[in-house]
């Protein structure tokens, strides 16, 4: 007869195992009565306490974490590991295996939001869509770094992050030598309303591009207005961040003063807010003609080309592809055509670039995490970054988001690249090769 | 134990304040108010002291612009009651401010009143001992830690130099609060926006205000004194540090 025995075997965790065994057997007469026959049944290899893992996956919007198998193609493509700084899908599901709470993680922040696992991702596991929800359920406990407290406050108090003045949004705008309308004050239709953003009204390195902007849309004759003041954040980073909320807010001021002036189309200086006006805003109620600054002038190739009559030295350029143009929102090629249009410059591509582009470190909230990232990683991805493209040759690092002229000229510092590696925005060279 | 706590609004140094024409008082068509970052730690102090040991939390604030938003954040931070105190026409300086609080307390039920240490329009801290006067209950200022204890608080004083001493007090008292146990709380705009929608802020008619005392005379910015000399730019700081020899 068949008995049904449980044995303790020590696996660490305190589990039976069953197995099955005949008292007395003979086979072929030889007998193998008891231990001789026993037969162990299939037993539980993976036993782990999957609350935290539920508890994530049961937030709308973060189900995709749980379809992870591991294969690990997301590990090379995540910026962050590369940085050293041991993350990716595949490890946040794993240590989600073993227990960790996301919400009360170092990561729950490093992600950047630069969507490169997803782009590999067999399974469509999706940071873009699991970290801001986890984020905000994160917030809702209170539970933020502070650097990135510091924020949230100054764009809930003054609609902008630096924590500046609302009113001194306004303050480049007087000190132009460019011809700029400011509709609240000069109100009536324009072709443009160029949304100039933070860092370029508030940045010292950002109102050198704004300048540079308003000098070339001059040039090109473009009927524009910009809000001035009443512009606010455009809210992308604080809801990738964690923060719907103070997003809405930001969308729906913002969605009212685009309602409020008559024109085309909006023109925006960044990625950011070209991802918030073109993907988000339709869902507030906004629904708007968007373009990034690159693929404005890219359209006007032609008027734009007899202008740009001064020369760039034959300086060799190479181009970081901001996350949220290239992989988010597909433009590879605008910013390319802008720079291949100017006389004497030697465009040359880093081995990351397009689809597979390395990210700044300043999307998603990053920018606002420096210090907490930078504790975490060996590197910044600024860092990374600055040095593949002094190692390709580069003279000159072109960007054309606001966010990373500081970043990079920061990192060109901290890597002893002073000197060697000059971070411009496109705009910037535009203006200067205008030969004016 | 029931805590109430006075929020003030002043103007936000972010703007440049300017006098307006009259010589009498700021320019208000710049002028941002802000809540007063030490009513901000007396207020999470409050909560802390709920969330220790139980009892209301009642935020109090004169009506003025944008109070209701902030009414609406302390109550999405975890205060039980917001109360408004309307119509009391100008209220000039910290004493007449102190009589428009005191009066409006008469409708709350309080054991603890905490405010913030000072504030930019009360660099010396007289609004928690005034309002703690016309209560006729005791004060203690400068405080940097409170445990509630049975019908009394101790709480940490801080001197000049670092000194600490502990006190207790009976209730009711006022306490001027300098810093919470933690820094305060960020209340998340969606959770804002939510009590927005669902709460209400109770008003009461203040009582009190303009005395007829107190009037302001003039008001103007600091005159320039000699010997400070304005610097544009980099270089020419480093002009002057050479010619004197430093670098
Ligand atoms: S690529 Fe996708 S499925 Fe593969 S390990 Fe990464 S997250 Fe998991
Ligand atoms: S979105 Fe980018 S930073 Fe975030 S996990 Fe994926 S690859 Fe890493």
């Amino acid at each position: 007869m068949t008995e049904r025995y449980n044995l303790t075997v020590n696996t660490g965790r305190e589990k039976d195992q069953s197995f099955v065994e005949k008292e007395s057997a003979v086979i072929e007469g030889i007998d193998v009565s008891g231990r001789w026959n026993r037969m162990f049944v299939p037993r539980e290899i993976q036993d782990y306490d999957l609350t935290n893992m539920h508890k994530l996956t049961a937030i709308p919007g973060a189900e995709s974490m749980g379809w992870c198998y591991q294969c690990a193609q997301c590990m090379p493509a995540c910026p962050v590991d590369t940085a050293g700084g041991d993350y990716g899908p595949r490890k946040i599901f794993r240590r989600l295996e073993l227990g960790m709470d996301l919400l009360d993680s170092r990561d729950l922040w490093l992600c950047t939001t630069c969507a490169n696992c997803l782009r590999v991702c067999p399974k469509e596991v999706d940071m873009i869509k699991i970290m801001p929800v986890a984020r905000a359920a994160a917030v809702l406990e209170g539970n933020v770094p502070a650097e990135l407290l510091e924020m949230f406050q100054n764009v809930a108090e003054y609609g902008n992050p630096m924590g500046q003045s609302a009113r001194k949004r306004a303050a480049w705008i007087r000190k132009s030598d460019a011809e700029i309308r400011v509709l609240p004050k000069d109100p009536g239709p324009v072709d443009v309303l160029w949304f100039v953003g933070d860092f370029y009204a508030y940045h010292g390195r950002g109102v050198d591009a704004a300048n540079a902007m308003a000098r070339v849309f001059n040039a090109l004759d473009v009927d524009f207005g910009v809000l001035g003041a009443d512009e606010r954040t455009d809210g992308d980073s604080q809801r990738l961040a964690g923060e719907p909320g103070l997003y809405e807010e930001l969308a729906e001021h913002n969605i009212e003063q685009f309602k409020q002036h008559e024109h085309e189309r909006i023109v925006v200086s960044g990625p950011h807010a070209y991802n918030a006006i073109k993907n988000e805003y339709p869902a507030m109620g906004g629904e708007f003609e968007v373009e990034h600054y690159t693929q404005f002038l890219a359209d006007q190739i032609d008027e734009l080309k007899p202008l740009l009559t001064g020369s760039f030295g034959n300086r060799k350029v190479t181009f970081h592809d901001p996350c949220y143009l290239g992989r988010h929102n597909g433009e590879y090629d605008a910013p390319r055509d802008l720079l291949e249009a100017v006389p004497d410059l030697d465009l040359i591509e880093m081995y990351r670039c397009k689809e597979q582009g390395y990210c700044c470190g300043g999307g998603g909230g990053g920018m606002w995490l420096d210090g907490f990232a930078a504790e975490q990683q060996s590197e910044r991805l600024s860092e990374n970054r600055v040095k593949e493209a002094v190692m390709v040759g580069a003279d000159v690092l072109a960007v054309c988001c606001p966010y990373e002229v500081s970043r990079f000229e920061d990192a060109v510092k901290s890597t002893n690249n002073d000197g060697k590696l000059e971070v411009l925005d496109i705009i910037e060279i535009l203006d200067q090769c205008m030969g004016a | 134990m029931n805590t109430v706590v006075l929020l003030k609004r002043v103007p936000d140094l972010v703007e440049d304040l300017e006098v307006d024409s009259s010589g009498t008082a700021l320019d208000s068509e710049h002028l941002k108010l802000t809540l007063n970052e030490f009513d901000d730690h007396a207020l999470e102090q409050a909560l802390l002291l709920k969330e220790g040991g139980g009892g209301e939390v009642t935020a109090v604030a004169l009506d003025s612009e944008d109070v209701d938003k902030m009414l609406f954040t302390a109550l999405a931070k975890g205060a039980d009651r917001a109360l408004k105190i309307t119509g009391t026409g100008a209220v000039n300086g910290t004493s007449e401010l102190a009589e428009v609080f005191a009066q409006a307390l008469g409708s709350v039920n309080y054991d603890l009143v905490l405010t913030g240490v000072q504030a930019s329009d009360d660099i010396d801290g007289q609004l928690a001992p005034t309002v703690a006067a016309k209560l006729s209950v005791p004060c203690i200022e400068v405080i940097t830690g409170v445990e509630a204890g049975d019908g009394s608080v101790t709480v940490h004083k801080e001197y000049a130099g670092g000194v600490l001493a502990e006190f207790e007090m009976t209730l009711p008292g006022v306490l001027g609060i300098q810093a919470a146990a933690q820094s305060p709380r960020y209340a998340p705009v969606s959770k804002v926006r939510q009590i927005q929608d669902s709460a209400t802020l109770d008003e009461v008619a203040g009582a009190g205000g303009d005395n007829g005392k107190f009037s302001i005379v003039v008001m103007t910015p600091p005159e320039t004194g000699e010997g400070a000399q304005m610097l544009e730019s980099v270089e020419e700081l480093i002009a002057v540090l050479d010619s004197k020899g430093v670098i």
